[in-house]
């Protein structure tokens, strides 16, 4: 087993390879990596580009991936890939954004009873009446 | 006659209300199928970076980091409530709501300040109107398939707000799939982390014995850049990782929830269906009687 290393490449949203190979080619923030077995321990942050998996019949895979940490572990290199591209400032919108939906929901506050709202009173209602009934039912038997 | 043609506009409307019942109850029973694969898929990705934490914390970095400690004051308590977009389902967003406003209240007796991120419509909707709560982020419309990037940005308000210390600790509530027939209102420690590493460990056989095994080794890692910011970028990775599985547990729990909330309807109306027509032949039976006594009695008559 000393001539194949085991890859898993997972992403949040779903695994992307598992498998036995005999080289791993990824971009890691200081440069370009080649993973043989019995590489060093080593965890990195990735680059966007190409992973190359080369199997053990020979086969060489190619994966995107927009980002993420490779680990390499004696027997195993785990590469756990962005599901998508990732800067600090696209994160600093992403929250932005979400602080002003809260802002904009807080500030549309009781300006008037919204349709969902009254659905659930509705539906509140409604369940009462129903207990009511089945009361009603249960008595009468 | 007076009545009988009211008690038939009434069954057919019923009957109206059943086809609609029945028709969400089928679409959810299909998506709930896609939400527990979704589910699954993410499993892996959530398992391969407990173990990665879990050697980096075992291996000797002279670097700590601050979600991996705990606060001795808690002044203020951060809430990620994972709601759904969409009502219908039933109690699971209600049940889930004052689960939550427990929790909360009793930190509030505790003098903590609480600010809450709202994921999903209905969320967002309960908790501007709650006082004494203050809503930091939300993020709605997540549709049939989450992205970890809806939720990017509501993650990175709480952890920047727990780095400068405006959130000393975070809660994740969210509906816990059991199964079809049950969800549970589940309220998980999210930071600090500590917290949470001895709740997985606990969690799962065969997948934490492995965990374990390998923590004994005593090699550590090359970093490339450095400890800190692999450590960081892990950290950040994790808890999105955490969250948006707790955004596909709720996305099962709604969608068994309104089956089976569906389901009931469904019945319901086939019952009141039953009752109606049962006094619409009455009602015509009764007619058709006193007809015939009155042509009897006229006949009688002369």
């Amino acid at each position: 087993m000393t001539h194949t290393i085991r890859v898993d490449i997972v992403s949040a949203e779903a695994e992307i390879f598992s498998g036995e190979a005999t080289l791993v080619v990824a971009t890691g923030e200081l440069g370009e990596l080649g993973i043989a077995p019995r590489h060093a321990p080593l965890i990195t942050r990735l680059k966007p580009g190409h992973v190359d998996v080369v199997a053990t019949n020979g086969e060489r895979q190619q994966f995107y991936v927009s980002g993420g940490i490779l680990e390499v572990q004696p027997q195993v290199v785990t590469i756990l890939a962005d599901t998508a591209a990732r800067a600090a400032d696209l994160d600093e919108a992403a929250a932005l954004k979400a602080k002003e939906e809260a802002e904009a929901a807080l500030a549309n506050r009781g300006e008037q009873l919204d349709v969902a709202e009254a659905q659930a009173k509705l539906a509140e209602a409604l369940a009462q009446l129903q207990a009511l009934e089945r009361m009603r039912k249960t008595l009468k038997h | 006659m007076a009545s009988g043609r009211e008690i038939k506009t009434k069954i057919k409307s019923t009957q109206n209300m059943r086809k609609v019942t029945r028709a969400l109850e089928m679409v959810s029973a299909s998506k709930i199928r896609k939400a527990q694969d979704l589910m699954k898929a993410s499993r892996p990705y959530a398992r391969l970076m407990r173990k990665v934490i879990a050697h980096v914390a075992q291996a000797s970095t002279d670097f700590t980091h601050p979600f991996l400690t705990e606060r001795e004051n808690v002044a203020r308590v951060g809430f990620i409530v994972v709601s759904t977009d969409r009502g219908l389902a039933g109690g699971l967003n209600s049940n889930l709501f004052r689960r939550t406003l427990t929790s909360i209240r009793e930190w509030q007796g505790k003098g903590a300040q609480i600010d809450v991120v709202a994921v999903g419509q209905k969320a967002v909707q309960f908790f501007r109107r709650i006082k004494g709560v203050n809503l930091i982020g939300t993020a709605t419309h997540l549709g049939e398939k989450p992205k970890v990037e809806d939720l990017i940005g509501v993650i990175k308000v709480v952890l920047d707000a727990y780095t400068d210390n405006k959130l000393d600790r975070v809660f994740l509530v969210y509906n816990d799939f059991v199964n079809t027939i049950v969800q549970k209102p589940r309220i998980e420690a999210l930071l600090p982390l500590s917290l949470v590493a001895n709740e997985l460990e606990n969690a799962g056989g065969a997948e934490s014995e492995g965990v374990k095994v390998e923590q004994t080794h005593d090699w550590d890692y090359i970093y490339e850049p450095d400890a800190r910011t692999v450590l960081e970028h892990l950290m950040t990775r994790y808890i999105e990782s955490v969250v948006y599985q707790a955004a596909l547990e709720n996305l099962a729990s709604e969608h068994a929830a309104r089956m089976v909330a569906m389901k009931a309807a469904s019945d319901n109306a086939t019952k009141v269906i039953g009752e109606l027509t049962l006094v619409y032949n009455k009602a015509r039976q009764a007619a058709i009687t006193q007809e015939i006594s009155e042509i009897v009695g006229g006949a009688a008559a002369v």
